[in-house]
């Protein structure tokens, strides 16, 4: 069987992957009042990850990105549940958030939720659950 | 005017999308499928880009371009399959 010649495809995830990465970000950050959010963020990023595994093989991605997925994914559910657990302590309900306006060094007054620490445990998650899934049922060994 | 273009645009469209669901269904072979399922993503997509001139928001531009990110990804890995019998290889050669 001859060697398969994919150039045009390790060129083109190339740009495809920066993009798509880009676009998860900005899913993750709009996610408090337009949609998106965490979960949906999290696919995008695991769609890129994913288009990376495609093009160049599994021990390559491996070998630049030596993260255990399902210690991600672990660490997401602790760190939701943990936001959850902190209203908690004080009387307030399960998973009570607050807001409160702040000024950042460039984005200047911008409001800032605890909701988005609870997100970025549903992104972790959603990750590495994800991912760990696609791994197993694509190991061909 | 421009809303009779668009109405006509969507029912042509949705009759490709009933032809290319024929194609995808009954398909005799698997890269006719891939195909079917790739056409059906830049008609879904297409689509969404003619109701939101229709309704003049840019609410569904995120739509679109995920759209496009999935049906990308998905026809990679089909390809992939068809092309050397795994979706990915555990070590590639450079």
């Amino acid at each position: 069987m001859k060697e398969p010649n994919d150039v045009i495809l390790k060129t083109a995830a190339k740009i495809a992957a920066i993009i798509i990465l880009t676009f998860s970000i900005h899913l993750f950050l709009s996610g408090h009042h337009n949609p998106g959010g965490g979960f949906i963020g999290g696919l995008a990023f695991v769609a890129a990850v994913v288009l990376l595994y495609l093009v160049h093989g599994i021990e390559k991605v491996q070998r630049n990105i030596p993260v255990n997925f399902k210690k991600i994914a672990g660490l997401g559910v602790l760190i939701s549940v943990f936001t959850g657990v902190k209203g908690m302590m004080d009387g307030h309900p399960f998973l009570n958030q607050t807001f409160g306006i702040v000024d950042l060094p460039i984005l200047g007054k911008t409001e800032t939720a605890t909701a988005v620490l609870f997100d970025v445990g549903v992104a972790l998650a959603v990750i590495g659950a994800s991912l760990t899934i696609i791994l197993s049922i694509s190991d061909d060994r | 005017m421009i809303e009779w273009i668009l109405f006509f645009s969507l029912f042509f469209l949705a009759l490709s999308i009933l032809a290319i669901i024929y194609r995808l269904v009954v398909g005799p072979t698997a890269p006719g499928r891939v195909q079917a399922l790739e056409a059906l993503g830049i008609n879904l997509i297409a689509g969404v880009a003619i109701f939101s001139v229709w309704l003049r928001s840019t609410a569904f531009f995120e739509v679109i371009l995920l759209f496009g990110i999935l049906s990308f990804i998905g026809t990679v890995a089909l390809t992939r399959y068809i092309e050397r019998g795994i979706v990915i290889e555990r070590k590639q050669s450079d």
